[in-house]
């Protein structure tokens, strides 16, 4: 009875972060479906994606409201909502993007599927890195700083091979045209965008923890 | 009742206390949102006239004995001046301490009166003033400690953590508020102890002077905490640290803690009889126990964190309120005596009407027709409190309902937006499978079109070429024009020209589907390249074998072979997987 609706809350904020997570994984295949012409499969992940989009939008409504009609935690609620709205990014970015790939349709050349999708699953890693970091955040501050380090170091790690996959595609790659090569590039940056939120949210999470420790 | 009007100054001292020391014990909780100010303060109301009504004589005897203020004008001028200092003090946003006006105050009337000063109890009293914030900062160090550890190593989720820091609050500020009024009840109604006399007989049961002064002080004090303590609230805690809700609750109970100690006269026979020497039962201003306790936090977590320019401003209160305070009562304790001729001493016989009655004992008696009337007016009371309660939770409740009435048109808003963006998607992904059924279309139509007027020309040449024929007379002439016409029809009956024509424009088509055919599927011939663009355009098994000039079975063949390539099972259908692509 004492946290009856608190309980609420904590439910909420789990299932927000589980949709945060099943978000990028919707992304990674989606991406994998893309490159090996599984129309079916891309399509359902794009509906999902959205499916998915608007029920994370529709829990952070609630947590927020929760969190201030109840006044709960009311010294970090501020951070929390921020935190929640970047985290919220990573789905919204992963949505646009899927369906850039839709709309697009970017020619992707045989000799690029593997890159684009190691790209896809590197960047996707930084995300789902960043998970446990939010969980642990709210039982075990101190443990945060030790599990965000793997989001930085995923970043890091699809700039490079973004990069790589760049100067493929404008050195090694005569057949493409111009406009197919700078196409290309931009859902290179569009791969890179969500690892680099993810970094985003990591450091959001360090300064956080730090807060609530001190 | 003229009583009432001498223990009025008492009275609004107590106000002033209610008003300024509350912000000791809830004002972090206010402050940080934690609480809200009407629960708080009917909280610390209630534990605040409990204590003072429960454990509040300790400290009024040890009072009471610095100077016997014997006569209720002398009694009402020393609280009068030390409520206006305090007041004023208040207003200047310096933290004052009661105690220490009260003080001032007694030491003044002694002088004037030329009675005694008890200065050992003024030794222990100053002497509280040093060693109350020192064990404030003392116990605050400690508590602070062990709260740290606590809120590192806890694994309980951060919204669980923040119910029971509220709930730490309220209890930290039920024993806070019952502390306050058991030690500072002293400083509101000690100075009346010794010159005031009320007595009620409630039936069966009777509240002697110090009961009812005590209640009626306990009463003034909880006032001041409804009517002013908010605007004092919305300032502590930043003035000289900035408090967090868990700082709070160190801060409060510490405070709780030490004013309790010089308050509690059974802790003091404890310690007698174990041979311990007696805690001195003074009142403590919490203020200063308060002040000490941050300080203790603060040198825990590092010197900087303090604002000493802060602690400065403090200290100079502390100096110059019983100086002003004493200087007060001296120059009123004198027009009050020769300007109202109020008798402010016992010892000085007065003449006035005013210095009798207050002088004279009053005694109440309740008699069993009072009885009844006490008791409907608690009846009344506790019915009106109920509907009170009744109209905050119909009102929390109609909160509540809008609430969830919004969240549901939020939710109802979200479906509609959902709705909408898989209309979009669906109109998306048809539009574009549309536009290229169109295109397709109109395209057939043009070739359709373009086919028929061909064969109209053909056709009109033919029948010039006949009637030439006809209008000949000569016959060689008609032979040879009749040969040119069937030679004519034989090669337009030849189709494996315009077959091959058809397949090199087919050669030309550079579509995107001829590409991601390409790319993904690397190892199909251009035949077989030819044969999927084919069936991608939707052409039939037959017109593909006149096409390409097979018979059935090689035409089957090829599709096999096509069929292995794009690796699909014996049954698939080839050209809805082409088409898909």
């Amino acid at each position: 009875m004492l946290f009856e609706k608190s309980n609420q809350s904590i439910a909420l904020i789990d299932r927000f972060l589980n949709l945060v997570d099943q978000s990028v994984l919707l992304f990674k295949e989606g991406v994998k479906n893309y490159v090996f012409n599984n129309a079916e499969n891309f399509k359902n992940n794009l509906h999902s994606l959205a499916n998915l989009e608007i029920e994370s939008d529709n829990i952070r409504r609630d947590i927020e409201n929760t969190l201030y009609t109840q006044s709960l935690m009311p010294q970090l609620r501020g951070d929390i909502m921020r935190l929640f709205e970047e985290m919220d990014n990573i789905i919204d970015l992963s949505k646009k993007n899927l369906f850039q790939f839709d709309v697009e349709m970017p020619l992707i050349p045989a000799s690029l599927n593997n890159d684009f999708i190691k790209l896809t699953e590197i960047s996707v890693s930084a995300a789902e890195s960043v998970i446990p970091a939010a969980k642990s955040y709210f039982n075990d501050p101190a443990s945060v700083n030790e599990k965000i380090h793997r989001v930085y170091f995923y970043e890091k790690e699809t700039d490079v091979l973004a990069d790589v996959i760049r100067r493929k595609i404008f050195r090694e790659m005569p057949d493409l045209h111009l406009s197919e090569k700078f196409h290309l590039r931009y859902f290179t940056l569009h791969i890179e965008n969500i690892s680099d939120t993810a970094e985003k949210v990591a450091d959001l999470l360090s300064i956080m923890a730090i807060k609530r420790i001190v | 009742m003229l009583i009432l009007f001498f223990i009025s100054s008492g009275l609004f001292l107590g106000w002033s206390l209610g008003a300024n020391d509350a912000a000791n014990i809830f004002g972090t909780a206010v402050g940080t949102r934690m609480i809200k100010f009407t629960r708080a303060a009917l909280i610390a109301s209630v534990f605040v006239i409990l204590g003072a009504v429960l454990q509040g004589s300790g400290t009024t005897n040890t009072l009471s004995q610095l100077g016997k203020v014997d006569a209720l004008g002398g009694a009402f001028t020393v609280a009068l001046c030390s409520a206006v200092i305090v007041a004023i003090m208040t207003k200047n946003k310096l933290p004052v301490s009661t105690g220490q006006a009260i003080v001032g105050s007694i030491v003044a009337w002694c002088y004037f009166t030329a009675k005694p000063v008890d200065y050992g109890i003024l030794t222990v009293l100053v002497s509280s003033w040093i060693y109350g914030p020192i064990l404030g900062a003392v116990f605050a160090a400690l508590l602070y400690i062990f709260m740290r550890r606590f809120i590192r190593t806890t694994t309980i989720h951060v919204i669980k953590l923040d119910i029971l820091i509220r709930y730490a609050l309220i209890l930290t500020g039920a024993f806070g508020a019952y502390s306050l009024g058991a030690n500072n009840i002293a400083n509101v109604m000690g100075v009346f102890v010794h010159s005031a006399s009320i007595k009620i007989n409630f039936w069966t049961y009777s509240f002697d002077t110090i009961q009812i002064l005590f209640l009626l002080g306990g009463i003034s004090i909880a006032i001041g905490i409804i009517t002013y303590s908010k605007k004092v609230m919305e300032t502590v805690g930043g003035d000289i640290m900035t408090l967090t809700p868990e700082n709070a609750i160190v801060v409060v109970l510490a405070q709780a803690l030490v004013l309790f100690i010089f308050s509690s006269s059974s802790l003091s026979d404890l310690l007698i009889s174990i041979g311990l020497p007696p805690i001195p039962l003074v009142p403590v201003s919490s203020t200063q126990v308060v002040i000490g306790s941050v300080l203790g936090i603060g040198l825990v977590k590092g010197v900087q964190e303090v604002k000493f320019g802060v602690l400065r401003n403090i200290a100079l209160g502390w100096v110059l309120t019983p100086i002003l305070s004493g200087l007060l009562t001296f120059f009123s304790l004198f027009f009050v005596q020769n300007v109202f001729d109020i008798g402010i001493t016992d010892g000085r016989q007065m003449n006035s009407s005013l210095s009798h009655a207050a002088a004279t004992p009053i005694i109440i008696h309740f008699s069993n027709d009072y009885l009844y009337i006490v008791i409907l007016s608690i009846l009344a009371l506790l019915g009106l409190g109920m509907m009170y309660l009744y109209i905050l939770f119909v009102k929390s409740k109609n909160k509540y309902k809008l609430n969830q009435e919004k969240l549901t048109k939020d939710k109802e808003h979200v479906e509609f937006h959902r709705a909408l963006s898989e209309l979009e998607v669906n109109i998306l992904s048809d539009s574009y499978s549309t536009g290229n059924v169109n295109e397709n279309r109109k395209s057939d139509l043009r070739d359709f079109t373009t086919s028929i007027n061909e064969i109209q020309e053909y056709l009109q040449s033919l029948l010039d070429d006949l009637k030439e024929a006809t209008n000949e007379e000569d016959v060689t002439l008609i032979k040879q024009k009749l040969e040119k016409i069937t030679l004519n029809l034989k090669e337009k009956s030849d189709l494996s020209g315009g077959f091959s024509l058809f397949l090199n424009k087919i050669d030309g088509i550079e579509s995107i589907f001829l590409k991601k055919l390409r790319n993904v599927y690397t190892n199909l011939t251009i035949d077989e390249q030819k044969l999927a663009l084919l069936l991608e355009f939707g052409f039939s098994d037959s017109e593909i074998i006149s096409i390409f000039r097979l018979n059935h079975g090689e035409y089957e063949s090829y599709k096999n072979d096509l069929r292995i390539k794009l690796n699909l099972t014996e049954h698939a259908d080839i050209a809805n997987f082409l088409k898909s692509i």
